[in-house]
């Protein structure tokens, strides 16, 4: 158990530090860094899937005015590990996916850059490429792990054997869509290349980790690079390692010594290079006893990945731990595909695989007769099944309860298909969240003292989620210090190191890191400093791993309303309510979970990314097409939490709220629009033409 | 970006001469489908003549209907009360477009010259008859969610995006245009034209005809319109079909009717079918349903990837039931 902060500055709802720069337009992005004199980069893509490049014809690129020069796979330098191949960019010419870079154009304009990357004649000799994800390939094969680190597969007792002697039971086959991250600001990086020495100005979830990757990929010495990023405009986890263009930037700033480079990426080169979440076939198997007691758990699950780098989403681990059954198993198969490479989406494995089993528990309740929310409480394990370990905390069912009673839950009719609101069928559902309450490794602050005000430097990440504030309340009541007396550093390799913002573990990262430098502080300088007194400290082991299961939970509820004439779907309020250890800022955690929610609800009925079979690559890639949530989706959004202070996972008592959000939305809404039409969808998107076949 | 020359127009004439005498060059107005095409490369033009201070801002009563100047703004003419209490449909249709900034551009004569949405027409690294003729359709068998289900050729099957548009074809309007040998004008339903062998001409005006203005004549019944635009997200989406439908009913008879469709065809979509098997018929639901089937026995789903199209037949006729229904 750690010590727990007395909460003074933490707690408070307070406004962003950095609002007023943001809002007033001086906060500076990747790309707006006041550099003097920079020229232009734009990529040049494969235009096929698979194959070779035979040639790239430079002449006519070149003769655009104002095009410096124009690196190819022939003419840019040699990497040094070309380990990982998404980022041996220029290294090879095989093409291993449509839109793989296969040139930079660097020119005085971007305008021009972006020209002469159309003229560059790109000659490529294709093979045939396999894009297709679909559960009965013969190839799919078993990764050694998933995401992390965890087991591929488990299995505990005989699943088959308790279906067969259930009362009742599910089998179905859920699927969820090709999602891609899409944060407001694109990706990009500004570099310069001068004297030795490497300095980045990128949009990055990590600027540490962009530091190591980028330091391995040019064998450069870590003290070579500095990477700078005190802004995000939005990750999402697209930001949270480094991708191919960072390392096209800075070849380019390395071909052209002394001149700062800026590449940023378009809309639709985001839809190949930054990430994406796999497409997910998830096989879910539920069986249970007349008075809902679950006695087998199995979710078998088909998931794509890139043919150069293996990315193994670990979509059934929260299959493993988030019901009591005896009986429990869970797979993962991957399919290798000519597709670009497949990355973190916010909550990754949880938000997929919080889908399948939580409509299937839907469908198992109906089947029983026992409403939803009493068939998860009767099901709620005394430990975790998988570990044995008891939990931290877990307020499932006080989450569950709490959102029934704001939600109205109580009168529901459980009939499908029912209730009418004019020409609208209107329903109701529900499901539960959970994410882990992880803790990076590693992180390390020092605190300074000057002029009587405390400094708390870490190279942490705002990705827009409010670190600026949140790690200031936390420095000042570490310190016991009014919260007006802190100033905080981020966002820099020049601090001290900082793990990378993802797996809702930055600020319990930080923030232990913070407290332990703080303590350090006061321990050497007592309650007097000096001017220029400073301690450093790191975040301690995370012992409680072993000895517990930590997780934060949630439950959501949807009300759906489905046009009865046309299948249109809409969502009037969401409620969700969350059980994530102490809030640090209410204000910034509120926002948090409502853009959880959101991003949840966008996935439900909006996001789909569409792989064309036939090129080989994602057709709608733009916001005209690509369709996420707009304020007109999203009316009436509502999150609370119930009180909850850990003591095993921080000193601040906090579990991360980045991304528990958009765990389970999904699938209370497709629950929600079962039970306005009776028509159950279970591949996502939930649009109109799925629901249409059903209506009278 | 190709580099371009960039003229505003002094007067009509000479702009509509700039233009036709220059075979790369374009009108532009509010730019916000053209600014679009010129960074994908889509579009190429070596001359853009702005034409935004030259055409009518103006929304003129004239013998009983009103007279639209191309430079009209959508978010102007969406607001304007004639528009508003007279023809309803096309307010409507003008609000159920884009966004408030996007409106804030979009001109009466660029609205209806907008471009297809067909997402491979915008990426210059697939094939596309409509832009480059000859070279293919990579939406036949691709993703067709948007595209069309009546009118549409082997070489095409993209739709016509605007919704506007629909709402014009509905209301018998008529569009005048200024070209090299002088004014003409003629209906707007003959603006737009179906893709046949030569899906790359979106319309039947000539290059460097310019849109001058847009004519609404008056109309006992269209108060009694409305469209009704179904999309995949509650605002900011193109419609997967949309009807406009105006409705003359006396002692429970169908006097008249005007209905248009939007997103089925490569042209806003008048349903003369289905005005014809209305005509005289009861108003009530039994009747539309027989003329929506009249309308949509020619129509044609399409396969592929995510499904096809084929949910827009029942769409369509679903939607224009209920169009009609609520209108009675
Ligand atoms: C994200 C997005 C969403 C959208 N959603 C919708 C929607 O839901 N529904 C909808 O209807 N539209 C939608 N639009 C399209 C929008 O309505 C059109 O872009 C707009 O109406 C075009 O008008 P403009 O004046 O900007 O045309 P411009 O872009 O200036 O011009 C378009 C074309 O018309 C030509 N042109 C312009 N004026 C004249 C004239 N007077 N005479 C001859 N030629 C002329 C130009 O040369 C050009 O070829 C959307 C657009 C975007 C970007
Ligand atoms: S449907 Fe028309 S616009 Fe689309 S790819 Fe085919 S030819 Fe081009």
């Amino acid at each position: 158990m750690t010590e727990l902060l007395r909460p003074q500055a933490i707690g408070q709802d307070l406004a962003r530090r950095d609002g007023p720069d943001k809002v007033t337009g001086t906060a500076t992005y990747a790309n707006e860094t006041p550099v003097e004199n920079p020229a232009y980069c734009h990529l040049i893509q494969a235009d096929i899937a698979r194959g070779r490049v035979s040639a790239v014809d430079t002449a006519e690129a070149e003769d655009v005015p104002g095009v410096i020069a124009v690196l190819t796979p022939g003419t840019s330098e040699r990497l040094s590990s070309t380990e990982d191949k998404e980022l041996a960019v220029l290294q090879t010419t095989d093409v291993a996916f449509r839109g793989q870079i296969v040139g930079i154009v660097i020119a005085e304009t971007p305008e021009a850059a972006r020209q002469a990357a159309r003229l560059a004649a790109v000659t490529c000799s294709e093979q045939t490429h396999d894009v297709s994800l679909s559960a009965d390939r013969v190839d799919l094969y078993k990764p050694d792990k998933v995401n992390p680190s965890f087991a591929t597969d488990t299995s505990v007792g005989d699943v088959s054997a308790a279906m067969d002697s259930a009362a009742a039971t599910v089998t179905e086959t859920y699927t969820t869509a090709m999602n891609h991250n899409n944060p407001m600001e694109p990706h990009a990086t500004t570099a310069l290349w001068n004297d030795g020495q490497l300095t980045l100005w990128d949009s990055t979830q990590g600027v540490h980790s962009v530091r190591s990757t980028v330091a391995k990929v040019f064998g450069l010495d870590k003290g070579q690079v500095r990477v700078v990023c005190p802004y995000v405009g939005g990750g999402f986890g697209s930001k949270g390692t480094v991708h191919a263009h960072v390392v096209a930037a800075a070849m380019a700033a390395r071909a052209l010594p002394g001149r700062a480079m800026k590449l940023a990426l378009t809309r639709q080169q985001m839809f190949s290079l930054v990430g994406y979440r796999t497409p997910t076939i998830q096989r879910v198997r539920l069986a249970a006893d007349r008075d809902g007691r679950l006695s087998a758990i199995a979710l078998d699950v088909v998931e794509q990945t890139s043919r150069i780098k293996e990315f193994a989403e670990q979509t059934a681990v929260a299959a493993r731990m988030m019901y009591a059954a005896p009986n429990r198993a869970t797979s993962h198969r991957l399919a290798a595909l000519d597709v670009p490479v497949p990355s973190w989406m916010r909550a990754p494995g949880e938000c997929p695989g919080m889908f399948g089993p939580e409509v299937a528990m839907d469908e198992l309740a109906e089947r029983l007769g026992i409403d939803p929310i009493e068939f998860r409480v009767r099901n709620e394990p005394a430990r975790d099944p998988e570990s044995g370990n008891p939990f931290s905390s877990r307020h499932l069912v006080a989450c569950l309860r709490d959102g029934a009673e704001r939600f109205g839950w109580a009168d529901r009719d459980p009939r499908p298909g029912v209730r009418r609101d004019g020409d609208w069928l209107v329903g109701s559902g529900v499901a539960s969240s959970v994410y882990p309450a992880s803790r990076q490794a590693q992180s390390d602050a020092t605190i300074r003292f000057a002029d009587g005000r405390y400094a708390a430097e870490i190279g942490a990440a705002d990705l827009g989620t409010g670190a600026w504030t949140t790690l200031a309340q936390i420095a000042a009541d570490a310190l016991d210090v009014p919260l007006d007396l802190v100033d905080v550093r981020i966002g820099d390799t020049d601090y001290p190191f900082a793990s990378v913002a993802g797996g809702s573990s930055g600020t319990s990262t930080w923030g232990s890191a913070i407290v332990a430098a703080a303590r350090a502080f006061r321990e050497k300088y007592g309650l007097d400093p000096a001017d220029g007194d400073e301690a450093q400290g790191q975040v301690p082991e995370y012992q409680a791993q072993e000895r517990y299961a930590l997780y934060a939970f949630g439950a959501q509820f949807a009300e759906v309303r489905v046009h009865a004439d046309t299948g249109e779907i809409r969502v009037p309020r969401l409620v969700g309510v969350f059980a994530a250890g102490r809030i640090i800022n209410p204000r910034t955690a509120r926002s948090q979970f409502i853009g959880g929610m959101t991003m949840g609800m966008s996935m439900a009925l909006h996001e789909n990314s569409v792989l064309d079979p036939a090129t080989g690559h994602v057709v709608n890639h733009d916001f005209a097409e690509y369709h996420i949530a707009t304020c007109a989706d999203a009316a009436n959004i509502e999150a609370y939490w119930v009180d909850e202070s850990d003591p095993h996972v921080n000193p601040m008592g906090s579990k991360g709220v980045g991304e528990i959000g958009i765990v389970g939305t999904a699938a209370a809404i497709a629950n929600a629009a079962y039970h306005a039409t009776g028509v159950r969808v279970r591949d996502l998107p939930v649009t109109l033409d799925k629901l249409l076949p059903g209506l009278d | 970006m190709k580099p371009f020359d960039y003229r505003t127009a002094t007067d009509m004439g000479t702009a509509v001469a700039e233009v036709s005498g220059r075979p790369d060059a374009r009108f532009v107005a509010g730019g916000t489908n053209l600014v679009d095409h010129l960074k994908l490369g889509v579009a190429e033009p070596d001359l853009l003549v702005d034409i935004t201070a030259v055409t009518s801002a103006a929304v003129e009563d004239r013998d009983g209907g009103l007279w639209i100047g191309a430079g009209v703004r959508n978010s102007d003419l969406a607001a304007d009360r004639r528009v508003r209490e007279r023809y309803p449909v096309l307010a409507q249709a003008l609000l159920s477009g884009a966004s408030g900034q996007l409106r804030n551009m979009a001109t009466t004569g660029g609205n209806p010259l907008q471009r297809t949405r067909c997402v491979y027409f915008q990426d210059v690294t697939t094939p596309c008859n409509k832009r480059v003729p000859g070279s293919g359709c990579s939406a036949i068998g691709g993703y067709t969610r948007y595209h069309a289900i009546l009118g549409a050729s082997e070489h095409c099957v993209a739709t016509h995006p605007s919704d506007m548009a629909v709402a014009l074809s509905a209301l018998d309007a008529k569009v005048h245009v200024l070209t090299p040998e002088g004014e003409r004008s003629f209906p707007f339903v003959d603006l737009h034209r179906l893709p046949g062998e030569k899906p790359d001409q979106d319309t039947r005006l000539q290059h460097g005809d310019l849109i001058t203005a847009i004519e609404l004549p008056p109309s006992p019944f269209a108060q009694q319109s409305r469209y009704r635009k179904v999309r995949d997200r509650a605002s900011y989406a193109f419609a997967l079909v949309s009807v406009a439908a105006a409705l003359d009913v006396a002692d429970g008879i169908v006097r008249d009717v005007r209905i248009a469709l939007g997103g089925v065809a490569h042209t806003p979509w008048r349903a003369y079918k289905a005005e014809q098997v209305l005509r005289g018929q009861p108003a009530e639901v039994a009747s539309y349903r027989l003329a929506a089937d009249a309308e949509m026995a020619d129509a044609r789903a399409l396969d592929g990837i995510d499904g096809g199209n084929g949910f827009k037949i029942p769409l369509v006729t679903r939607t224009l039931v209920a169009t009609l229904r609520d209108l009675t």
